[in-house]
């Protein structure tokens, strides 16, 4: 089978349920039914058939939109469950044509997206008053099953049929590839061993057992299935600080304009250079006041926090599968730093108003998906920037940052500064737990306090390098010297090395489950895609379907 | 800011040092540390005399060698660099043929610093390694020679320092700053190279010095004067040109001992280069003694060209950093990909020579260009000993003759290139290499010549003086 290039079909991340292929969203009071019904002649990349709810990128990019939307938009929706409009079938998982005929690029991000996408079904669970359960109806197996995973509640049908499974060992020679394997043993406890026996069955296992060995939570008759869901939602709902009489606020589909050397968001601009194999990512400040929550929500989906957080979302998305070659993001601001303070300081101070807090929950959200975007990441903070409270953030994300040093001498209207606020202390919190900010200085505890003693100071390039705040401040005779050197030499790195040290450097300090649902089964789930048992011609994801069988390399190693 | 100090008329330089803000900077911050070290470590006890120096004020025929006297604190160390060649391209490796780099390269940073750093440290090193030699100098001509290499020297250190400060920003400051800090043959922040850590400390070893390893600094500049990076390529052929002084001072130098022992032995009628005893009771050093001091200095240099098969060295050579000697003047494809060097390494107990693969051999090749050169040196001295019709003849010793880098750091090889044991070795290495009492004796000669026209009795005076001036000339002016 020919790798199919992704390039070619460039992606597009912005849509809307008008335009949905394969899920439907209904809602119902406090409750909302997400079902998916793939359109099998509606694939992606080309070239395969969706059978049986099966998914790939098209499919999980409105999955990701539905979840987006029901968080904005929905403010009334408590409970959110996840079912098949297919009979008999939940969801089979990725699509294994897909999976054996795409570049290895394209797959590793399919998994990395799919990956964030259940982390923040979770996270809404979690921390958005917005709860899923999972309704199987029929069979879940692989990437069905790990999507029920993903959902606080599982529910499955008990008629002598439906069974939940993950087969990728026994049928494929792969690993469940987005978190099934940890959020089993993690957040399900399900005892090891018994694991280890669900795992290496490739039809799965169904009623009574499944619930005893803790696969589901709860097992339900056909002939109830439908009402006891509903209940069960409902239920759920009591639990959530979800607003009664809060308007949604709408997602209006993304301004995104694009040449081959620049992309154009509203507050975002990226320009590509594909010689140096660079892009500059500039997010603008904001460019009116907004000093309440009302105007906020007024503004909705143009407030700038959001706006911004959308375009930088489907920026991060563009880049990592539309432009694998551009292996360094610049970041860089631009605009009226006080104003990006005072902003900063309306969102921590009304963090508990459900809105705001789907901004900050938002932002912590793509700030995740920097940290793991395997790129290189540079901030330079020059003249006109604003790198303060909300997008002082960046700096704490990236692999290095670059500050331009003006001394007395020089002109200080042009000399930059940094701003950090409460924001990069309290409520970003990184994959493992802390914040940036604690991660940094995970050697040094007691920089995090004298950064604390800092907050809301403007900060200019020896202060901020004084305070661990940035990487380096070359002044105004060095900067184009040291960035133009910085760039040319990154450039000529082996970009899996990189991509492997980035990783290593990005997550010091404690494990959680997120952590090891991408440190851990990503870079195994990596390592055995590029295996010849995962990739070559004699195996089974190249085979399946033909009927013939496996031919591994049996070394272990 | 001391912006007082008018650093273009002080350091003469084509580099528009003027208008170059970033580089003023760099002089401001380095220049005063620079004169520091210079009085620290400089020539012991004449910094105060005027001497009469060669200074180059431009690279034009008229500017490169300007001759006057000057207090040596007050020398006008410059920034010189070749003149500029239109359209020059990368003369070899995997950027063969592509337009020269004007700018450091990202991509080699790190290896183009080290280069520079590497060559940089030799610089100081030399003018500390001789400081005190002023004090026994043979002849007032000698002391100025000797003060003119010290300069020069300085001025190339200078001109290493220029290129890191002007290329490499923030971590170019610091490996300048680290490059006047380092000293030779302290224990704990010595030379880079273990050479620049040997003591200097007589004449004859100066001229053994200026001779074997300023020759070394010569290859290395030759193969650096080949580099796609523009700027090091021009700074290093300039350097060049007084780089060849050196080398004459040392090989004038050795020459002039030579043929002042066979006058001393022509004269009083010893015929045996061997009886050592009666031609040091003349004050004049034996042939046997200068033999084993080529021993020793060629050994030591060898080391400077690193191991014979390097991968540094073809990792340089491939990303177009570092040429071979005259690379421009070798007819092969400049790339080595599928070529071979014969390199002679242990094998079985016995030195042979094999095949390797070209680009790893580069510092074979290199070392092996060196050891043409040093023959040249050794046909002129011999000539000066048949001229005196002694039987006796200087020769090189074999490259894996005492080496402590490289194919044969782990072996004990004869001048000859015979492996021998341990046992072998301890009992004859002093017929090869001066022992305790041949340098005592070397050091007990040397009495200083302090007067115009004076020269000691161990050495002849020089065909001719200094850019025309007699041999007598008041070549240091000293103060009382």
């Amino acid at each position: 089978m020919q790798e199919i290039e992704a390039k070619l079909v460039d992606l597009d991340f912005r849509t809307e349920p008008n335009s949905y292929h394969h899920w439907k969203i209904s809602i119902d009071g406090e409750l909302a039914f997400l079902e998916m019904d793939v359109d099998e002649n509606v694939c992606a990349l080309g070239g395969y058939e969706l059978k049986l709810n099966s998914y790939d990128i098209g499919v999980d990019i409105e999955l990701y939109d539905a979840i987006q939307r029901l968080r904005f938009e929905h403010p009334e929706v408590k409970a959110v469950v996840i079912q098949s409009g297919k009979p008999g079938t939940f969801c089979a998982g990725a699509n294994i044509r897909m999976l054996g005929s795409a570049s290895h690029f394209h797959k590793v991000n399919f998994c990395k997206f799919t990956n964030e996408t259940r982390n923040a079904l979770e996270e809404a669970s979690k921390y958005s008053g917005q709860i899923y359960l999972c309704a199987l109806s029929g069979a879940a197996a692989g990437g069905g099953y790990e999507l029920a995973l993903a959902t606080e509640y599982i529910m499955l049908i008990d008629d002598g049929n439906a069974a939940v499974s993950l087969p990728e060992v026994p049928l494929l020679g792969v690993l469940p590839g987005t978190g099934g394997l940890t959020r089993l043993v993690d957040k399900r406890g399900v005892r090891r061993d018994l694991a280890d026996v669900f795992c290496t069955i490739e039809e799965g296992i169904k009623g009574e057992r499944a619930l005893q060995w803790r696969l589901i939570d709860e097992l339900i008759p056909r002939s109830k299935f439908e009402s006891k869901v509903r209940e069960k939602a409902l239920s759920f709902t009591k639990t959530s600080d979800r607003p009664n009489n809060e308007k949604g606020i709408k997602l209006n589909r993304l301004d995104k304009k694009s040449n081959e050397t620049k992309v154009r968001y509203p507050f975002l601009t990226m320009e590509l250079d594909r010689v140096g194999r660079t892009v500059t990512l500039t997010l603008e400040g904001p460019i009116d006041d907004c000093n309440n929550i009302d105007t906020a929500k007024c503004q909705g989906g143009d407030f700038w926090p959001l706006a911004l957080f959308r375009a930088f979302d489907d920026a991060l998305l563009h880049l990592r599968f539309n432009e694998p070659e551009l292996g360094t993001l610049i970041l860089k601001t631009n605009g009226d730093d006080s104003e990006v303070s005072s902003y900063s300081s309306l969102l921590e101070k009304n963090s508990s108003d459900w809105f705001i807090r789907e901004i900050l929950l938002y932002a912590q959200r793509v700030y995740k998906r920097l940290d793991v975007t395997a790129r290189t990441t540079f901030a330079f903070i020059e003249p006109r920037s604003c790198f303060h409270g909300l997008l002082a953030e960046i700096l704490f994300s990236v692999d290095r940052s670059y500050m331009l040093d003006c001394d007395e001498n020089s002109d200080l209207e042009d000399a930059p500064n940094i701003s950090i606020s409460p924001l990069n202390f309290e409520f970003f919190r990184m994959a493992n737990g802390l914040t940036r900010i604690e991660t940094r200085f995970l050697g040094e505890p007691e920089s995090v306090d004298r950064a604390r003693s800092l907050i809301n100071k403007k900060l200019n390039g020896s202060a901020a390098l004084n305070a661990g705040l940035i990487t380096f401040a070359p002044d105004d005779i060095d900067w184009d010297d040291e960035i133009r050197l910085l760039l040319e030499e990154r450039a000529s790195f082996s970009p899996d090395a990189l991509t492997g040290m980035e990783a290593n450097l990005r997550f010091a300090g404690p494990e959680t489950a997120e952590t090891k649902i991408f440190g851990r089964l990503s870079a195994w789930q990596n390592w055995i895609f590029q295996r010849p048992n995962a990739a070559g011609d004699e195996s089974a994801l190249k085979l399946y379907g033909t009927g013939r069988r496996a031919n591994y390399d049996r070394k272990r190693t | 800011m001391s912006a007082e100090v008018n650093y273009d008329s002080l350091i003469p330089n084509n580099v528009d040092l003027a208008s170059d803000v970033k580089l003023r900077r760099a002089m401001e911050q380095w220049y005063p540390k620079y004169l520091d070290w210079w009085k620290q470590m400089g020539p012991d006890g004449f910094q105060d005399c005027d001497v009469y120096l060669r200074t180059a004020v431009s690279v034009d025929r008229e500017g490169w060698a300007q001759f006057g006297f000057v207090k040596m604190p007050d020398y006008r160390w410059g920034i010189l660099l070749a003149p500029r060649e239109e359209n020059r391209t990368i003369g070899f490796g995997r950027h063969m043929g592509q337009p020269v780099w004007q700018e450091v390269p990202g991509e080699y940073r790190a290896m183009l610093r080290r280069l520079m750093v590497v060559q940089g440290d030799t610089e100081p090193a030399s003018v500390e390694q001789q400081r005190f030699l002023g004090k026994t100098a043979p002849s007032l001509y000698d002391m100025r020679n000797l003060f003119q290499v010290n300069v020069e020297e300085g001025r190339h250190l200078w001109a290493m320092v220029y290129l890191l400060q002007k290329y490499f920003g923030r971590d170019g400051r610091e490996e300048a700053e680290a490059l006047l800090q380092r000293r030779s043959g302290d224990e704990d922040r010595p030379r880079i190279l273990g050479a620049f850590n040997e003591e200097t400390p007589d004449w004859l070893s100066f001229f053994m010095f200026t001779t074997f390893t300023d020759r070394d600094g010569k290859m290395q500049l030759e193969s650096l004067a080949q580099s796609g990076f523009d700027p090091l390529a021009r700074t290093c052929r300039f350097m060049l040109t007084e780089e060849g002084h050196h080398m004459f001072v040392g090989r004038t130098g050795v020459e002039r001992v030579i043929q002042r022992t066979c006058e001393v032995m022509n004269k009083n009628g010893i015929t045996d280069p061997d009886d050592i005893q009666a031609i040091r009771r003349f004050g004049v050093v034996d042939l046997p003694t200068i033999q084993k001091k080529i021993n020793f200095h060629t050994a030591v240099t060898l080391d400077l060209f690193g191991s014979e098969i390097s991968t540094n060295a073809a990792n340089s050579f491939n990303a177009g950093l570092k040429g071979r000697f005259r690379e421009h003047q070798i007819k092969d494809d400049h790339k080595l990909e599928n070529d071979t060097y014969p390199v002679a390494q242990v094998v079985d107990g016995e030195v042979k020579v094999l095949e390797v693969s070209a680009l790893s051999a580069i510092n074979a090749r290199l070392s092996d260009d060196y050891i043409a050169d040093c023959e040249n040196v050794m046909k002129r001295w011999n000539r000066v000993i048949d001229e005196h019709q002694i039987r006796y003849h200087l020769h090189l010793p074999h490259r894996a003759f005492h080496r402590k880098v490289g194919e044969f750091s782990e072996v004990r090889v004869t001048p000859q290139g015979l492996l021998i044991s341990d046992r072998e070795w301890s009992k004859k290495y002093h017929d090869w290499l001066p022992s305790e009492s041949d340098l005592e004796y070397i050091l007990s000669l040397m009495e200083p010549s302090l007067l115009p026209g004076e020269f000691s009795n161990w050495i002849a005076p020089p065909k001719a003086g200094i850019n025309g001036q007699p041999g007598e000339y008041e070549y240091v002016r000293l103060v009382a």
